[in-house]
């Protein structure tokens, strides 16, 4: 109930291990230092041990911690499976930004390209980066970045390395 | 000053806490509820306040610990699951009769749904047995402030209070404004003897119930404790209105809010769903023609109303039973009360299960493997934490409650002794260290009295993974992470019990741990065996400290692998996966932890350690 003006309702899915809920953090993260107001919901417990992870994220005048299946603007899907897992939470003209072995205009190899790049786990920075560069997100690459590379962060060279990466496969 | 912070439900009160005064918090972990005291652990580290803060060895223990510090004048909370609630029943019953000094919240986080628990069980109906107040949370910024309005409740009317999150609003992060720097109030302890109330007769406990029964009904006229509307721009005009508590509530705003509808039905929301003062349900009654009721997750708001005629809720049929109360259930509940079409909605897909597996590399998947290797068939009872997985390995057959492996697999034990011989199964328990600790040492003296005969295997990493890794009462930690130099031993611990057979060993040596194993179950058929119990001794990986130790192995799949899968159905570590279209099995080096383990695993020696 701010006078926010940014509404956006992000949903974002992968499995155990993958660092969903630190991307998920990040995002609030910003948005609160954007003025916005930030309500998340998380997954912990059991499921966390390899099992569906899932977060929800609404910036703006929202009350509730959930998002209604049908309602959300954004799927961040950092697994496969997600897609499957997640997609009726979107709206009609809601958007899926994957993680995924074929690349597409809004899917992106970032399990392999972190591989290569020696740092399996910044699979979820990779794709963070290419959904920032399609433009689709509340905030820019650039807050991110500056969010990332603040004192107390750790492996602040890998994490920019991997967000910068995913941004430069979104661009061409 | 005051800072804005990104908290989670459970940090919030976490702060709300400290800043209402307590001096003493205690806590047993359990999801939801486990962040609470993991917070107030780090704000004391941080800002060096001089409160006692624990991890105490059970809920119960947590509880009195707690509750002697406000007979002592002092504000006291203690934090734990809904199921941790059952342990901690036996203190709540009486401790709502002698009351307290000081303020003392009990923090008892409900799981609708359920996503990590045994039950669903509605802490506000416990609230009611033991009659004491209870207060329900709507969102993260809530809990910091309802909670110290619970302390002061608690302190006026010297009643201890309870304070009820759900998964929902436990789990749920939102921008709070804290203080920076917090001043815990201290008041010097003072005990003042009052026998016939700290150490009640029966003939005195009458007089107690009596004095709780008056506090209860001056709590439920307190002004500042009535319902209210859950959003201030809301009017109380309309012909139907919303009467509930905790998070479903907001969902309701938001569908409300989707429809312009929040002019014409306004939304009560109860602070203090129990106890709720009567000629306000009354007046309610009075003033619309229908209500619907939202609550999770029994009727408990819906019991305490006088006439249910134009009521709409869980006694009408209209609002499940069972389950959590998820915003498009709440949509559908409120388009049929406001008699408006439902929704179309796409339904989710039917997406391939995912099931929970241990970790790779956890130590405790050696232990099940090496179990069922010398344990064919056999009853294995099981008990609650990471190693509830277990089920994934077909070792464990049952999960109960906290410590029950130990007294059931005593339990099974007494029920076969009868049949003959061939008819007699094997019994091995496993059960966690924390989980030994908090209720499994009872049942290991009883077991052992009552001289029954099976295997426990004491699965021992050395923390308390399944909810975050907080130390046990072997580790010599605290919660702020000091050093307490008290280490208990639970070799010694499982000697004392009587048990004859007590070995440790690292099952990560499998065919070592495989031996000690058959040794046991010997023990356990010799003629003057006894219970055989073996302390399966590895940390945790997830333990931040043993990471930084523990050494990689670099494993590989030779071609002497025939894609047998015996390593993937029986051993089941998520790093070793069958990729299509390929003559071996594959290591997933993204999640492959390095332990090794599966070297031993495969019977035809095809993974092989490259350094
Ligand atoms: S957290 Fe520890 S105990 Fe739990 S599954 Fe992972 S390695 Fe095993
Ligand atoms: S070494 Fe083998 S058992 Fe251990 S995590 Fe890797 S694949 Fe799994």
């Amino acid at each position: 109930m701010s006078n926010s003006t940014t509404f956006q309702q992000i949903v974002l899915g992968g499995v155990g291990g993958q660092g969903v809920l630190f991307i998920t953090k990040i995002l609030a993260q910003v948005a609160i230092e954007m003025g916005e107001s930030v309500l998340v919901s998380e997954t912990h417990g059991m499921a966390q041990r390899g099992g569906i992870v899932v977060s929800h994220l609404k910036i703006g005048g929202f009350m509730s911690p959930l998002i209604r299946p049908g309602t959300a603007d954004i799927l961040l899907a950092f697994h496969p499976e997600s897609v499957l897992n997640h997609r009726h939470f979107l709206k009609e003209d809601g958007k899926i930004v994957a993680n995924s072995p074929d690349s597409g205009p809004l899917s992106i190899n970032a399990t392999k390209l972190a591989i290569e790049m020696g740092a399996p786990i910044a699979a979820n920075l990779i794709l963070l980066g290419f959904a920032l560069s399609k433009n689709l997100l509340f905030c820019e690459a650039a807050s991110i970045e500056k969010y990332l590379s603040r004192e107390g962060m750790k492996n602040v060279d890998v994490n920019i390395k991997a967000l910068r990466l995913g941004i430069s496969k979104g661009e061409v | 000053m005051s800072e804005q912070r990104l908290l989670l439900g459970n940090e919030a009160i976490g702060y709300g806490i400290l800043v209402g005064g307590c001096t003493t918090i205690t806590s047993y972990p359990g999801t939801p509820a486990s962040e609470i005291l993991a917070s107030v652990a780090t704000l004391k580290r941080k800002q060096n306040l001089d409160i006692h803060v624990e991890w105490s060895i059970n809920e119960k223990v947590a509880f009195e610990t707690a509750l002697a510090n406000s007979y002592a004048g002092r504000r006291s909370a203690v934090a734990m699951k809904q199921v941790g609630l059952n342990v901690a029943m036996d203190p709540l019953m009486s401790a709502a009769y002698t009351g307290v000094k000081g303020g003392m919240v009990v923090v008892v986080a409900d799981d609708p749904g359920p996503h990590s628990s045994q039950t669903e069980q509605d802490t506000r109906f416990f609230a009611q047995a033991a009659k004491v107040p209870v207060f329900d949370p709507v969102s993260p910024r809530d809990c910091f402030s309802l909670i110290q309005k619970a302390l002061d409740v608690s302190e006026a009317f010297e009643i201890p209070v309870i304070f009820r999150p759900t998964t929902r609003v436990s789990h749920a992060r939102q921008d709070v404004w804290v203080p920076e720097e917090i001043c815990v109030e201290q008041k010097p302890a003072s005990f003042e003897k009052e026998p016939t109330r700290w150490a009640a007769t029966p003939k005195f406990r009458f007089l107690l119930h009596r004095a709780l029964n008056e506090k209860l009904e001056k709590i439920a006229e307190k002004e500042e404790l009535q319902p209210e509307l859950l959003d201030p721009n809301q009017n109380e005009e309309g012909k139907v209105c919303i009467l509930g508590s905790g998070v479903v509530l907001t969902y309701a705003w938001e569908i409300l809010n989707e429809l312009e509808l929040l002019p014409e039905v306004p939304i009560y929301r109860t602070l203090m769903p129990y106890p709720l003062k009567r000629s306000f349900l009354d007046s309610l009654l009075q003033k619309y023609e229908r209500i619907l009721v939202l609550e999770e997750t029994y009727p408990v708001i819906e019991y305490q109303l006088r006439n249910l005629d134009r009521v709409f809720g869980r006694l009408s049929g209209n609002v499940p039973y069972e389950g959590e109360l998820l915003p498009e259930t709440v949509e559908d509940i409120i388009r049929n009360f406001l008699q408006l079409p439902s929704r179309e909605r796409v339904q989710a897909d039917e997406a391939p299960p995912r099931r929970p597996t241990l970790c790779p590399g956890c130590p405790h998947r050696a232990s099940f493997y090496a179990l069922r290797k010398v344990f064919k068939k056999g009853i294995y009872p099981g008990d609650i934490g990471c190693y509830t997985l277990g089920l994934n390995l077909n070792a464990v057959d049952t999960v109960l409650c906290m410590g029950a492996a130990i007294s059931q697999a005593a339990g099974f034990y007494h029920a076969f002794k009868g049949n003959i011989t061939k008819e007699k199964p094997d019994i091995v328990a496993t059960i966690g260290d924390s989980t030994f600790f908090h209720s499994g040492i009872p049942a290991l003296i009883n077991a052992v009295a009552e001289d029954a005969r099976f295997v426990l295997l004491v699965l021992d990493n050395s923390t308390t993974a399944m909810t975050g890794n907080q130390p046990t009462p072997e580790t010599g930690k605290r919660a702020s992470g000091e050093l307490s130099g008290k280490k208990i031993s639970i070799l010694k611990l499982v000697e004392a019990c009587g048990v004859e057979f007590v070995r440790e060993a690292d099952p990560y040596d499998v065919k070592d741990f495989i031996e000690i194993l058959k040794e046991a179950k010997s023990f356990v058929q010799e003629p003057g065996g006894g219970i055989a119990v073996i302390i399966a001794k590895h940390p945790c990986l997830m333990d931040k400290e043993y990471q930084s130790q523990f050494k990689r192995l670099k494993v590989r799949i030779t071609d002497r692998c025939k894609s047998c899968h015996y390593c993937i159905d029986n051993f089941e570590c998520p790093a070793l996966v069958d990729v299509p279209g390929e003559d071996r099995v594959t290591i997933d080096y993204s999640t492959c932890s390095g332990c090794g383990v599966c070297v031993s695993v495969c019977p035809r020696k095809a993974i092989v350690i490259d350094g």
